[in-house]
């Protein structure tokens, strides 16, 4: 019941005041000013510097906690027209989009190295000259990530795909197969919402849980194996440093989307949203989507090719 | 929580509340709008005193003032504090104050995380200007901060400066969301894309490079943090990266952040110009698509920046001819703003002085720029205080001169009063003639081949840097007239009316002066 004004137009709803905004900006500020500390003292082999960020952490999670349910109780009171709705919608979507961007810098870096830098510092191509002047004696070979210098070290083997026969004891792959599988599970889930079949949708949004934990899981073990078995870490050149740092983001944001996905499911058993009315979730799903394709990119570029 | 939820049946009817909470608390796009508006102003100011430093030890050529090292972090802040700290959140504020009214809505789309965006600022801004008072001194590697500079042979301050970094991207991108939500769901009925005024077209058009591009600075020093305290070798070419690719993360972020900075500028001077002339704003579609060219372009230019690093002549080519392609555009709307004036009846009020200035003085850096693009040419010019000459001739007497005719324009709206014309006179000559006096002879020292960010110079330029040092102070000392201007007419003086301009169009000059608290709760008709 968005309140009518004269006219028939319902009024947008404009909170009066609210104390969360600059506690959040106030938490942040903390919590990266903090997090700051703590790396400039470990790399000096400092302790104790933890505590800033500790407590910018909270500050931020308790802020953004009340945030949220301040919206979700206006909403419960139907103080958000249409319109207001609208403008989440707006959010969320030039949101993702802005993480998109924050992915594509990424796989731009590993375009740019595997496909001109990597190949000028080997000695070819247009710039190759580059390599015959610095770098004599290197040769590169992605799949075995080697380094122009020898001061970095080389892991005994790299995560490239085998043949497509292989696959089947190829643990990215089951991710691949986990995080697709986790997409389609989320959209039947949204299709019973849509529907009203309550429990058709806690069954499959909790499948989806599972399958976004059991992800996380996979991943943990393949870094376990390329740090352990193969000795990739961040240090070993370029292709570590790739690697880890795409699918360490991607890793990441599984993890907000699987919190975000139980937030969702512990709603649905509380009985929120409506058959009409469930942007919350749909913007989770939204979310999920986004990460499902970002993964893709990644098999197919860090992986496959 | 519940008091705000409670408090909502009246929220259209209460002013502002009392007290210091007021401004902590707000979700009112005006308070917010003005709160932006003063803290770019405190950092313009801060950038301006760095920018003294700087131009103080180069009055004269040896080591006068500063260590070499300090003169370096102050080139490095001075670039950091303006762009992310005055003219982004500048331009930011006057988003806040007229947007929405300019669309007929009662406020931002998302008024909450518009309070968010602002009060991440003074935060972001704490970290980034503290790194100069910590061990090892702040960042001194510039501006843009080249890998292996601002990595191997940083300062330990570096990791605050990144994160500074990320903070203002974050606020900037959620202002960019709030923007285009507003301008996208809040129009008032009849009001059609085409109908929209150029400022809002030019912030729309803004808001989207925002968001395209802030994630990728954040992605670049991003990659800078994990070179330093994770042992990364993106930039290290030891390791198989490359600090060139640093540059081109760098300057795709970088190339359309300098559109960030102009286009609401654009949109501004639209506004002035027609107003002043008493006529329509000349060739309003035109103005439209040259602005998303422009946008769409500035994504394809990037590496002009980088034409001396060794890349392949065909790429030199290609950003040498795609950078020459902006200036059709640019010309398209350099063309409109001289044909709205032609057989208008001009008066010379000091926004429309602001207005003037930037189409003469940008248009004489965008031909500076133009001379940068020449792949060959820019070999020589490269680095050198030509550049420095080019983007202040297009961010002080382009963009900040806008930003200056923004406010000299609105102000009466905002406070009720009219400002002092006689100030803002003086305000604007002694404005024009300082920064003519500091960037000119910057063109010659630069052609001559004196090299940027050097604490010292050859004899030969001398005369030169003794000029744009006066300059320097002159522009400096004269914003302090426009702050006594400014607190001045928020205190009194003769009553604004609604229209305040005679030639002034838009939404905005419907409603009393100064604007009430609420605006257009009901939205109003578009015809
Ligand atoms: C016709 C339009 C323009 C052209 C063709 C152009 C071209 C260029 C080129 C080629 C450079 C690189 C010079 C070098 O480093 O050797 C440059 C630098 C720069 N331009 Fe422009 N430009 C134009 C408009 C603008 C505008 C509108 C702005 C900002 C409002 C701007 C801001 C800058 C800045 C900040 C730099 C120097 C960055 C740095 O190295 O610190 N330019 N421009
Ligand atoms: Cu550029």
């Amino acid at each position: 019941m968005a309140q009518q004004e004269a006219g028939g137009h319902e009024a947008y709803y404009v909170p009066s005041e609210s104390k969360l905004p600059v506690w959040l900006a106030f938490g942040l500020g903390v919590m990266l000013y903090g997090l700051g500390a703590w790396m400039n003292s470990a790399q000096t082999g400092g302790h104790g510097k933890e505590l800033l960020f500790v407590v910018g952490f909270v500050v931020v999670a308790i802020a953004l906690y009340r945030w949220f349910a301040a919206v979700i109780e206006e909403n419960h009171r139907g103080m958000n027209s249409a319109q207001v709705k609208r403008s989440y919608v707006w959010g969320m979507g030039w949101f993702i989009f802005s993480e998109v961007m924050f992915f594509a810098a990424f796989f731009g870096a590993l375009f740019y190295i595997r496909f001109l830098a990597l190949p000028w510092l080997g000695g070819e191509g247009e710039k190759g000259i580059t390599g015959q002047y610095l770098w004599p004696d290197f040769t590169v070979d992605w799949n075995a990530g080697t380094n122009p210098h020898p001061q970095w070290a080389t892991p005994d083997a790299t995560l490239a795909a085998p043949p497509l026969t292989q696959w089947l004891a190829y643990l990215p792959f089951y991710n691949t197969v986990v995080l697709l599988t986790s997409s389609v599970t989320i959209h039947v889930a949204h299709t019973a919402l849509k529907e009203g079949n309550r429990s058709k949708l806690n069954l499959w949004l909790g499948i989806t849980v599972a399958l976004g934990i059991l992800f996380l899981i996979l991943q943990m073990a393949e870094y376990v194996h390329a740090y352990r078995d193969l000795g990739l870490t961040l240090n070993t050149g370029i292709y570590g440093s790739t690697f880890f740092l795409l699918t360490g983001f991607h890793g990441f944001h599984v993890t907000l989307g699987t919190f975000m996905l139980i937030v969702m499911l512990a709603r649905c058993l509380k009985g929120h949203f409506t058959k009409e009315d469930h942007f919350g979730f749909e913007a989770t799903a939204w979310y999920w989507h986004f990460v499902d394709v970002v993964w893709l990119g990644l098999f197919l570029f860090v992986y496959v090719f | 929580m519940s008091a705000v939820i409670d408090a909502h049946h009246d929220d259209h009817h209460h002013g502002p509340a009392k007290g210091i909470t007021r401004w902590l608390y707000t979700t009112n796009h005006k308070d917010i709008g003005s709160m932006y508006l003063w803290f770019s102003f405190i950092m313009f100011l801060a950038g301006g005193v760095m920018a003294l430093v700087i131009r103080a030890e180069l009055f004269q050529p040896g080591q006068s003032f500063v260590e070499p090292h300090f003169f370096n972090q102050m080139t490095t802040m001075h670039g950091l504090v303006m762009v992310f700290g005055a003219i982004m959140p500048a331009f930011v504020g006057l988003a806040n104050w007229m947007l929405p009214m300019m669309v007929g809505a009662p406020d931002m789309a998302l008024p909450r995380m518009n309070n968010l965006s602002f009060w991440i600022l003074p935060f972001a801004s704490l970290m980034l200007i503290s790194t100069l008072f910590m061990e090892g001194g702040g960042p001194d590697f510039g501006w843009t901060m080249y890998a292996p500079l601002s990595t191997t042979y940083a300062p330990d301050s570096v990791t605050f400066m990144i994160f500074a970094i990320h903070l203002l991207g974050a606020s900037s991108i959620m202002g960019a969301i709030n923007i285009i939500a507003t301008i996208l769901n809040m129009r008032a009925p009849g009001m059609t894309l085409m109908k929209m005024p150029m400022f809002v077209w030019t912030w729309l058009i803004t808001a989207y490079l925002l968001i395209a591009v802030m994630p990728v600075l954040a992605g670049a020093v991003t990659m800078m943090l994990f070179d330093i305290h994770f042992g990364t070798s993106c930039f290290d070419a030891a390791g198989g990266g490359d600090p060139v690719l640093f540059q081109h993360i760098f300057w795709f972020f970088g190339h359309p952040e300098v559109y960030i900075m102009i286009l609401p500028a654009f949109g501004i001077v639209s506004h002035v110009i027609p107003a002043f002339s008493r006529k329509r704003l000349f060739g309003y579609d035109s103005m439209v698509y040259a602005t998303s060219s422009i946008a769409f372009l500035s994504f394809i230019v990037w590496a002009h920046h980088m034409f001396t690093v060794g890349m392949p002549l065909a790429g030199q080519l290609f950003f040498m001819y795609a950078t020459m392609l902006i200036a059709v555009p640019t010309g398209v709307k350099v063309f409109n703003w001289i044909s709205t004036m032609w057989q208008g009846s001009m008066t010379f009020e000091t926004p429309m002085l602001f207005a003037l200035a930037f189409v003469f003085l940008f248009t004489v850096g965008g031909f500076s720029g133009v001379m940068l693009a020449i792949a060959p040419a820019d070999y020589q010019y490269h680095d050198t205080y030509f550049v420095v000459a080019h983007f202040h001739y297009v961010l002080v007497s382009g963009a900040l001169f806008s930003i200056f005719c923004a406010v000299y324009y609105w102000l009466p709206k905002w406070t009720g009063f009219m400002y002092s014309e006689a100030l803002g006179k003086l305000h604007f000559w002694l404005s024009f003639i300082g920064v003519n006096l500091a960037f000119f002879p910057m063109h010659f020292s630069g052609l001559a081949g004196m090299p940027r960010r050097i604490p010292d110079y050859a004899l030969q330029f001398a005369n030169f840097n003794a000029w744009s040092t006066v300059g320097a102070f002159v522009f400096g000392l004269s914003q302090l007239l426009f702050l006594y201007l400014v607190i001045k007419c928020i205190r009194g003086g003769q009553k604004a009316t609604a229209g305040v301009w005679d030639g002034a169009e838009g939404l905005e000059w419907t409603v009393p002066s100064p604007a009430p608290y609420h605006t257009f709760s009901t939205p109003p008709v578009v015809k």
